[in-house]
């Protein structure tokens, strides 16, 4: 009898999405089956989590055919603690789409595409074949073009286009590094592979097929030279997408290159130089680019490329230390770039702009919401003790390990800068007064003349994103221990291919 | 024949990175519909050909007996096509409604058009 637990996260977005079909039409069902839907993903991930983290990995291999011939799905810590997060941050965007997704967008199939994007994260978390990796990233990002494009107006659509073809771009070279590992290895599994590739003597091969996927990967995470499409692309959708692409669609990327960088290609000394460089340019070239946009969403999205850099400098340094830290940040960056999307959403919501010029006097307006949206963007900043703190402590101490001091510098200079701009941001939007330049929002009603439960729908993501950020920040301790977990069985992956294949890897 | 594939793959990788750098609209998609079927060719020349043995044991034997075509790469190209086809399908539309809605087919417009809004 095989195990089905671990493909339960991927059945049960699917089942929602389909039930969600049957109501196309009626927005409200929508709406309840959404949300529903999402909280009992959560419900049933946490389990698998917990099962996971305090039991053994799960595999599933599909169809029972043996691991290194059939498709198998692989859950350890790593993969159950990314699909925990997903869909906290689905929960969280399911509720806040509910309160500020257009009527129209919903007519048009938005709810179910949604799911369908959390089923292919799920997907492509849990599996441990590397073409059905490529499938799942297929269905993510053809559910994220629907989601880019659904009833946007002449901008959306502009943006679009620089999304679709880099993605479409990515996948291409996903699948050539494909094509020539399979050549070279002649197999797909994960595991299978991890031995094999290692075994391989043309060493020049090896780097090249490396290559390949460190820039299709590249392109979908949005490293140094291959992040330009995201910044011109994640602000123009609504702000309940932008939150989930902002908070997720990257870190698909940045997952794959820890896994594919972890367990089959061990970077050597070519590979590891290559990617502290990317890292740091990463790093560097974000914090710039935030500087000069005066439009929030665009400087956020700058942010994003900024601090995908710690987590390539984490990989980079490829120590114990600077994985976990990688870890911590993943697991930081996925609640608060979400949280941090909503609360311009929010701002949207009550001032009608995302340029800061045109916003202010928040503080005034909403005293107690503001003091929520700071902690938030605290935790984006990383004072201590709030949730971007921790995985920057351990980066620096693994990046005086290995005494690359280039990345200290690309470390605080990045950390820096991200302090400035968001102290730029609340003294623009929070501190400022209203310069009342929009004409246009006056005979909009205001947040506080909305109803009573649309303005809770609209803050309770928020605080559900707050708190869980809260927790990373001050429950540390235990983060630690999980991303210290996650940061062994990516340096040690015998446990991962004994799982698979069932057989101890001989040690050379 | 290994030898003509391959040049043949090389042709249609050159082919579709050089319209993915023109600027208009259409031919970057020729040019990815191009990168595509040179990836698959790419899978399929990969795969090493094996000529007229298809993987299927002889009924009167228990185990192949002699080389055979491994199937694995048809099915992966099967599926790559099908995928490609799809996201092919939905980068057209999508770029008839940016002609219509913009009014050009050249990207540096279209991306100065997105500065400006």
């Amino acid at each position: 009898m095989m195990d089905i637990s671990i493909v339960l996260p991927v059945l049960l977005p699917l089942m929602v999405a389909i039930l969600l079909l049957f109501f196309w039409g009626k927005t409200q069902s929508q709406k309840w089956i959404s949300v529903l839907g999402s909280m009992a993903v959560l419900g049933y991930n946490s389990w698998l989590f917990i099962t996971v983290y305090t039991g053994s990995m799960l595999t599933m291999q599909a169809g029972n055919w043996e691991a290194p011939f059939g498709i198998t799905l692989v859950a350890d810590v790593f993969s159950v603690t990314m699909i925990l997060l997903t869909s906290i941050a689905g929960v969280a965007v399911s509720i806040f789409s509910v309160g500020s997704i257009s009527t129209a967008r919903i007519r048009f199939g938005y709810f179910p595409i949604l799911h369908l994007l959390l089923m292919g994260l799920n997907g492509a978390f849990l599996t441990g074949d590397i073409f059905n990796l490529y499938v799942w990233f297929e269905i993510i990002i053809i559910a994220s073009f629907v989601l880019m494009t659904l009833g946007g107006g002449r901008a959306q659509l502009a943006s679009a286009v620089n999304y679709v073809i880099m993605n479409l771009l990515a996948s291409v070279i996903f699948l050539t590094a494909i094509a020539i590992l399979y050549g070279i290895a002649g197999t797909l599994n994960m595991a299978d592979l991890s031995i094999k590739v290692a075994l391989i003597e043309n060493r020049g091969l090896v780097n090249v097929t490396a290559l390949l996927f460190f820039v299709g990967f590249g392109i979908k995470s949005a490293v140094f030279p291959l992040y330009f499409w995201l910044p011109s692309s994640y602000h123009t959708p609504p702000s309940a997408v932008a939150a989930i692409f902002g908070g997720l669609l990257t870190k698909v990327g940045v997952y794959a290159l820890l896994r594919v960088f972890t367990l089959i290609f061990i970077p050597d000394s070519f590979l590891s130089t290559l990617l502290l460089a990317v890292a740091a340019l990463t790093l560097v070239t974000g914090a710039f680019g935030a500087l000069i946009q005066s439009n929030a969403r665009k400087m956020l999205s700058y942010l994003i490329v900024c601090h995908i850099g710690f987590m390539m400098a984490g990989l980079a340094m490829y120590t114990d230390t600077a994985l976990t830290g990688a870890a911590f940040y993943l697991i930081h960056d996925i609640i608060v770039k979400t949280n941090v999307f909503i609360l311009l959403g929010l701002v949207f919501i009550m001032y009608g702009s995302f340029k800061m010029p045109d916003l202010g006097g928040l503080y005034a307006d909403y005293p107690k919401l503001a003091l929520v949206m700071a902690l938030v963007l605290f935790s984006l900043v990383g004072i201590p003790p709030l949730s971007g703190f921790w995985p920057k402590l351990f980066l620096f101490e693994a990046a005086f390990d290995t005494q690359s001091y280039v990345m200290i510098g690309a470390l605080i200079f990045a950390s820096f800068i991200t302090l400035v701009v968001i102290a730029k941001m609340w003294s623009q939007i929070f501190w400022k007064p209203n310069p009342n330049t929009l004409e246009r929002i006056k005979h909009l009603p205001s947040f506080m003349e909305l109803s009573w439960n649309r303005r809770a729908i609209l803050i309770s993501p928020l605080l559900l994103l707050t708190a869980v950020s809260l927790y990373i920040g001050i429950g540390a301790e235990n983060i630690v221990k999980l991303s210290s977990q996650i940061a062994n069985d990516l340096m040690d992956p015998s446990g991962y291919i004994e799982a698979v294949l069932g057989t101890k890897p001989q040690t050379p | 024949m290994e030898l003509l594939l391959a040049i043949v793959v090389g042709i249609l990788y050159a082919a579709g990175i050089y319209m993915m750098l023109r600027r208009s609209l259409v031919k970057l998609i020729i040019g990815l519909i191009l990168l595509g079927n040179g990836a698959n060719m790419l899978i399929f020349l990969l795969g090493r050909i094996t000529k007229g043995s298809p993987p299927i044991i002889p009924a009167e034997s228990k185990v192949f007996l002699e080389a055979y075509a491994d199937p694995i790469p048809q099915a992966l190209i099967l599926t790559a096509i099908v995928i490609s086809f799809g996201l092919q399908a939905f980068a057209i539309v999508l770029m008839k409604r940016v002609y219509q809605v913009v009014g050009t087919d050249d990207i540096d417009q279209v991306n100065n058009m997105e500065e400006t809004l």
